[in-house]
């Protein structure tokens, strides 16, 4: 190899390792952002950890990273913080009895006014069907009252 | 039925009215600790007082005793100190103070001041022990048993109250067993 090429290759590689290991820094660092964005700061409790400049943040922010580096997947450095902080450091709550309510609750109130108004609709129906026949029945709007409220209206003096 | 039907709307509404209640009563700071009833995460700590000393939850073994989370920094800390102080005078249980992410130089400072409570403090620098152990709002106070299980955890300053009505109990109760 010519003295040449070495100098023209040499530099290559370089910058393609370079080019490479930044490459994987990116991802990495998407990645933790990604998973500081998912977990709570205890102290300054309506921010992400990503967001917190809390001390006790970027500390466990530093012990995120570690894990990560140490080849953690986002589900067991989940499980770390939970470990030790319990689900409130999650902003998205587990699934799990202690919160179907939180979960299933909305669905089954939603379901509930489905129901509450479909039986409402239901009701209503009958009675307005009740209406259309001229047969009386007690109380009510019925043929036998428009009747008489013609009558009366016919009989009214200024007529 | 008709009069079941018209109570409905007030019932619901006293229900809701009954969880508002409570949660207005509680504090949204106090995060219900998982370590409570769970063994007592290790440590081997150098001790303020001499740093070639060590000091770990191991060595606490067969009796019941407080871990108190301080620093010089930390102003409630001062709240609560004369209370644990007067607590150290009487003797009912040895408290390990744990030095978070102070210098040694003004975490010694500060007990020269105050008074020491402690049987010992230990030093967590960088507060890794901290996150172990679950700290996140300094002072916080735990009480371990005589198998070093965690059976209650106090976050914030410790108050009359609090130490009259739960703590002293507890440790009490877990000294008998």
């Amino acid at each position: 190899m010519s003295l040449r090429r070495i100098a023209i290759l040499v530099p290559a590689l370089l910058f393609a390792t370079i080019s490479l290991t930044a490459h994987a820094d990116a991802a990495f660092e998407m990645r933790l952002k990604n998973l500081e964005e998912e977990l709570r700061c205890l102290v300054c409790q309506n921010q992400t950890l990503a967001d917190s400049t809390a001390p006790l943040a970027q500390d466990l922010r530093r012990e995120v990273r570690e894990l990560a580096v140490s080849g953690k997947s986002d589900a067991e450095i989940k499980q770390y913080l939970v470990a030790r902080y319990g689900d409130f450091v999650l902003y998205k709550p587990p699934v799990k009895p202690t919160t179907w309510l939180l979960w299933f609750g909305p669905f089954a109130f939603l379901l509930g006014g489905a129901v509450i108004w479909f039986v409402v609709l239901r009701r209503r129906g009958r009675r307005s069907g009740n209406d259309d026949d001229d047969t009386p029945s007690s109380g009510g709007h019925d043929g036998n009252q428009s009747e008489r409220a013609r009558k009366l209206l016919d009989e009214s003096p200024d007529h | 039925m008709k009069t079941l039907r018209n109570l409905l709307p007030l019932a619901l509404f006293v229900i809701l009215v009954g969880f508002l209640w409570t949660g207005l009563a509680r504090d949204p700071h106090e995060v219900p600790s998982p370590l409570v009833n769970q063994p007592a995460p290790a440590f081997t700590l150098a001790r303020l007082d001499d740093p070639a000393q060590k000091l770990g939850p191991a060595d606490m073994k067969g009796q019941v005793w407080l871990l108190n989370v301080w620093a010089s920094w930390c102003v409630s800390c001062r709240v609560e100190h004369p209370l644990l102080v007067a607590l150290a005078r009487s003797n009912v249980v040895p408290v390990i103070g744990l030095n978070y992410k102070d210098t040694n130089e003004l975490g010694r400072a500060w007990l020269a001041d105050n008074g020491d409570p402690y049987q010992m403090s230990v030093v967590d620098a960088d507060g890794r022990v901290g996150i172990d152990w679950g700290v996140y709002g300094v002072p916080e106070t735990f009480v371990i048993d005589k198998n070093g299980v965690i059976r209650f955890k106090q976050i914030g300053p410790i108050t009359p109250e609090s130490l009259q009505q739960k703590i002293l109990p507890l440790v009490r109760e877990l000294q008998k067993s």
